[in-house]
């Protein structure tokens, strides 16, 4: 039996505002409700609306022979329940039909799966989650942004649990291989892997209405005889597109309704094809072999590689400034450094800065807000200024300046064992007369003692290097230093501890002095007691 | 093909732009093969690099007997008045002067003959009303004593030359528009100038513009036919390395220029405005206002209320060497002209590796991509692009490295190569 799968992508990415670099640090509002607003309600009647009425219609009509799968990034839900709720709604109702599948993809629409594994799980966790709430449905098949896909991605994904993934059928990687059977992920290869069919997909999404072309006007039969001429062999046709290709790539006038309509009729009159979801394919048929796919690639422009993303050196520079603040956004807890962080990473931001639209306009030009890369980049930058402001800020707030603390604790360390050296050092002057009996000590501990002292040294180490770059702590070392001078200069062996301490930045400096103490411990016990309890409270 | 050309200026002595694009165009046209061009200046000092073309100072043209009688034919040219100062390419201090100078002074008219030969000066003076004239009369003599197939003027200046060679010879016409009036006055436009821009664009067979918003000036101000006014683009010489210099740097401050005449044109006030706002927001920065005009006093006092004396420097007119120099200096360059027909600064300073951001309101916006493009009047805009190539080095060094690239691809062999296409046109017609 063969099968044909149909899926489409729905994705608006929520739109950044003119932000200069004035607003960097005052206001902290990065998106423009306007335009968004304006957009999404107006591709929500042309294109949404309509096209999941056909749905509708279909299913009714056909049950469920006729099957079909969306995937609905996070960030066009977040903007359905604010400015279109109907949207959600008619997805719910297709949702409980059983025609229907929805996958699972990062919540951003992000290019993650490129930058961050963590990252990647947390949003695809999200994403599914959201995907729960509103449609009541766990997704079993995965698909990432713009189809971006290799094999340590597919990796990954396998682990989170899916059992397939979607990507394109680039013509680079399968070289004399179809993209119509089913394939699996080269590192594990319990992972099916779903190829687009671009030939085919993009007969409806790009050259539909275009008047140009030989094949204008498309009918439903005569794509349907396209399906015809697929080799006996093969087992299922992948379709996949955007869903604003119904209504806003392909407007309504150029009959691309009629089209959808009619197409599912046509398939089941003339010719032997079933409709299936991807989760369907991904059981049904067996993989023919492994998808060897060492580079990322995407559905994207004629290379289908990831150059529209991060092609140039502005476009990479930034994402490596984004994803540089991973940890300290995490760090933060705070739910709208987070929200932002969510909507920062979407993969549309990255898009405008490409400087491809130089040759292939059109494509990337659309919906842009920006007059160009270039002012697309310094927009971009502005807010990720003044987001890494305020992380920066969210973290000394919690945990202060985490350094600044860390020293401060060893300075405490340090005050104590001083005073433990004084009180020891008091107590031995006090009782001089108690060096003969412990004679016999002093030699096995004097064997002991370089051992310890060499602890001493990388202790010692560690504290110089905290100190040097904060000048606060050098000086609250200096009256630590001369405090214990003051107590040193009371006894000529205990000068010799102390001194070790205040030239203790100096590491050469410091052995000498140190290994003088071991020498001299032995013969004079009043040292080896003050050294002792030096070399432990080191540690 | 020989082309007889009328300038105004040919360099080394040149005032502005007119002097460097005819330069660099008759270069361009002179490896086509096929193209020899007589050009006209009014005065020759005899230093000019004649490697491309046969200078011809008018001045020393000595006119016939003949001509006398044609000369009723000019009455119209003869007689306007010089009633106003407004000059093109004037040599900002000169023109002060003139200004000064030009209070209460009677207006002269013609003096026609000095012993068969006629003076000029070739600078934009008081009696530039005057030199036009007579540089139309000399026209008429060179039109006479060369052989040529077509006659190219490049602005106002010599389009009654061009006029007066086209009518005594027949040959056709040609007119390049560097700038119009409209963008030179910033919209008060002298009446005399316009007379002579649209006499000019009338009697022409074909007029090249520098750029399509220059082109729609063309058209929208003078009520020209769209199809006979085509747009060839300006293009740069190749930078020399003697000019290529390594500025030495007295301070650790970036340094954002603005370089060019501080005239209205030119939209000095609007950089005023934006190094306000980045300042605002930084401190290791410098604004430079390179140049002089009409205007410095008036942005002198204005960077001074604004409180920014301390970071904004002015440093008068800047000649030959000092030009490179304060390229060679700057992080960002700007140019927020209100009307720039075409703006070859710009890729002077894309060659010497300077990031540039320029109003759209110029024609090389047309033709560059890796430049920000600002309109003149969003100062907050320009600040943003100000701040932007100097914060984020990835920015400043991707735009450097690409606009080198695509300047050193604007070539002259290349305008040179339509303009060439124009002359066909018109020689077959």
């Amino acid at each position: 039996m063969k099968t044909i799968c149909f899926y489409f992508q729905v994705h608006q990415p929520l739109r950044l505002r003119r932000y200069r670099f004035f607003d960097i640090g005052n206001d902290h509002y990065y998106y423009d409700d306007y335009t968004n607003e304006s957009i999404l309600r107006k591709i929500a009647d042309r294109s949404y609306l309509p096209a999941n009425k056909i749905m509708q219609g279909l299913i009714k009509e056909y049950g469920s022979r006729f099957k079909v799968a969306f995937s609905i990034s996070g960030m066009a839900l977040d903007q359905f329940e604010l400015y279109a709720p109907e949207v959600i709604e008619s997805f719910q109702k297709l949702a409980k039909t059983d025609s229907v599948e929805f996958l699972a993809e990062t919540y951003s629409h992000s290019l993650v799966s490129l930058a961050n594994p963590q990252e990647f799980k947390s949003q695809v966790d999200a994403h599914t989650q959201k995907i729960y709430d509103l449609f009541g449905r766990k997704p079993s098949v995965f698909r990432n942004t713009e189809l971006i896909y290799s094999d340590e991605i597919g990796a990954q994904v396998g682990q989170l649990g899916f059992k397939a993934m979607i990507t394109e059928g680039a013509k680079h990687v399968l070289g004399w291989k179809s993209p119509n059977y089913l394939y699996c992920n080269a590192i594990n290869p319990r992972l099916k892997i779903l190829l687009r069919n671009f030939k085919l997909s993009d007969d409806i999404a790009f050259r539909f209405s275009d008047q140009g072309w030989s094949e204008y006007p498309l009918t439903t039969e005569r794509y349907v005889s396209w399906l015809n001429q697929m080799d006996p062999k093969e087992d299922n046709i992948n379709v996949f597109m955007d869903y604003e290709t119904f209504g806003e790539h392909q407007k309504a006038e150029s009959g691309i309704f009629d089209f959808l309509k009619a197409l599912p009729r046509t398939i089941f009159s003339r010719s032997r094809f079933h409709f299936a979801t991807p989760s369907e394919v991904a059981e049904r048929f067996q993989p023919v072999a492994a998808m060897n796919v060492p580079y990322p690639i995407s559905w994207a422009d004629e290379e289908r590689d990831i150059t529209a993303w991060l092609g140039n050196e502005l476009q990479q520079s930034t994402f490596k400034r984004l994803y540089n603040l991973v940890d300290d956004v995490y760090r933060t807890n705070d739910k709208d450094i987070l929200r932002d962080w969510k909507n920062l990473q979407t993969g549309d931001h990255f898009y405008y800065m490409s400087t491809k639209m130089f040759s292939d306009g059109a494509v990337h030009s659309y919906f842009n807000p920006y007059d160009g890369p270039y002012d697309a980049f310094i927009n971009f930058n502005n807010v990720i200024s003044d987001f890494a402001l305020r992380v920066e800020k969210a973290n000394t707030a919690l945990y202060g300046d985490t350094e600044v603390d860390k020293l401060k604790i060893n300075l405490a360390e340090k005050e104590a064992l001083i005073k433990e050296y004084e009180s020891l050092l008091n107590k031995s002057s006090l009782k001089p007369k108690l060096k003969v009996m412990a004679t016999k000590k002093a030699t096995t501990k004097g064997t002991k003692a370089p051992a310890k002292t060499t602890a001493k040294k990388t202790t010692a180490k560690k504290t110089v290097k905290a100190a040097a770059p904060k000048k606060t702590t050098a000086k609250k070392a200096a009256p630590k230093a001369t405090a214990a001078k003051k107590t040193a200069a009371k006894k000529t062996t205990a000068k010799k501890v102390t001194a070790k301490k205040t030239t203790a930045k100096k590491t050469t400096a410091r052995k000498t002095v140190a290994k003088k103490v071991v020498k001299k411990a032995a013969p004079k016990k009043a040292v080896k007691k003050a050294a002792k309890p030096a070399a432990n409270g080191a540690k | 093909m020989k082309v007889l050309m009328f300038g105004w200026e040919f360099p080394p002595h040149i005032s502005g732009g007119l002097g460097t694009a005819c330069y660099g165009l008759t270069k361009g046209l002179s490896h086509i093969s096929g193209t020899d061009i007589v050009f006209v200046v009014p005065k020759s000092f005899g230093d000019e690099d004649q490697n491309s073309v046969r200078l011809i100072g008018a001045s020393e043209v000595e006119i016939s007997e003949k001509l006398v009688n044609v000369e009723g034919f000019f009455k119209k040219i003869k007689l306007i008045e010089v009633g106003s100062n407004i000059v093109p390419y004037t040599d900002p201090e000169e023109y002060m002067k003139i200004v000064t100078a030009y209070a209460g002074k009677q207006v002269e008219l013609i003096n026609t003959q000095v012993k068969g030969k006629l003076k000029f000066t070739g600078k934009y003076g008081a009696d530039l009303f005057q030199e036009i004239a007579n540089y139309a009369l000399v026209a008429i003599q060179i039109a006479l004593e060369n052989n040529f197939d077509v006659i190219h003027a490049h602005d106002w200046l010599t389009y009654p030359a061009g006029i007066a060679a086209h009518d005594i010879s027949g040959k056709p016409l040609v007119v390049h528009v560097h700038a119009t009036d409209f963008d030179r006055s910033g919209g008060n436009v002298n009446p005399s100038v316009y007379q002579i821009e649209k006499n000019g664009f009338e009697a022409a067979d074909r007029i090249i513009a520098v750029s399509n918003l220059t082109r729609n000036t063309v058209i929208e101000k003078y009520g020209i036919a769209p199809e006979k006014v085509v747009t060839v683009y300006n293009a740069v010489e190749p930078i020399s390395d003697e000019e290529r210099l390594i500025a030495k740097r007295g301070i650790n401050d970036k340094i954002v220029t603005f370089l060019g005449r501080i005239t209205l044109q030119k939209g000095p006030e609007y950089f005023i405005e934006a190094a306000h706002r980045v300042l605002q927001r930084m401190d290791n920065v410098r604004f430079v206002m390179a140049g002089s005009g009409d205007m410095m006093r008036r942005m002198i006092r204005r960077a001074a209320r604004l409180g920014i004396t301390d970071k904004f420097h002015f440093t008068g007119f800047l000649r030959g060497d000092d030009v490179y120099q304060m390229f060679a200096l700057s992080d960002v360059y700007v140019m927020p002209s209100i009307s720039e027909p075409f703006g070859i600064s710009p890729l002077e300073a894309m060659q010497s590796n300077v990031p540039v951001i320029i109003s759209y309101q110029s024609g090389v916006s047309e033709i560059l991509k890796h430049a920000i493009k600002v309109n003149f009047w969003d100062i907050d805009a320009m600040a943003d692009a100000i701040y932007g190539l100097l914060n984020y080095p990835a920015l400043s060094e991707f735009i450097r490295k690409y606009g080198k690239e695509e300047v050193d691809n604007l070539k002259w062999e290349n305008s040179a190569i339509q303009v060439r296409q124009v002359y066909e046109s018109v020689v077959s017609k």
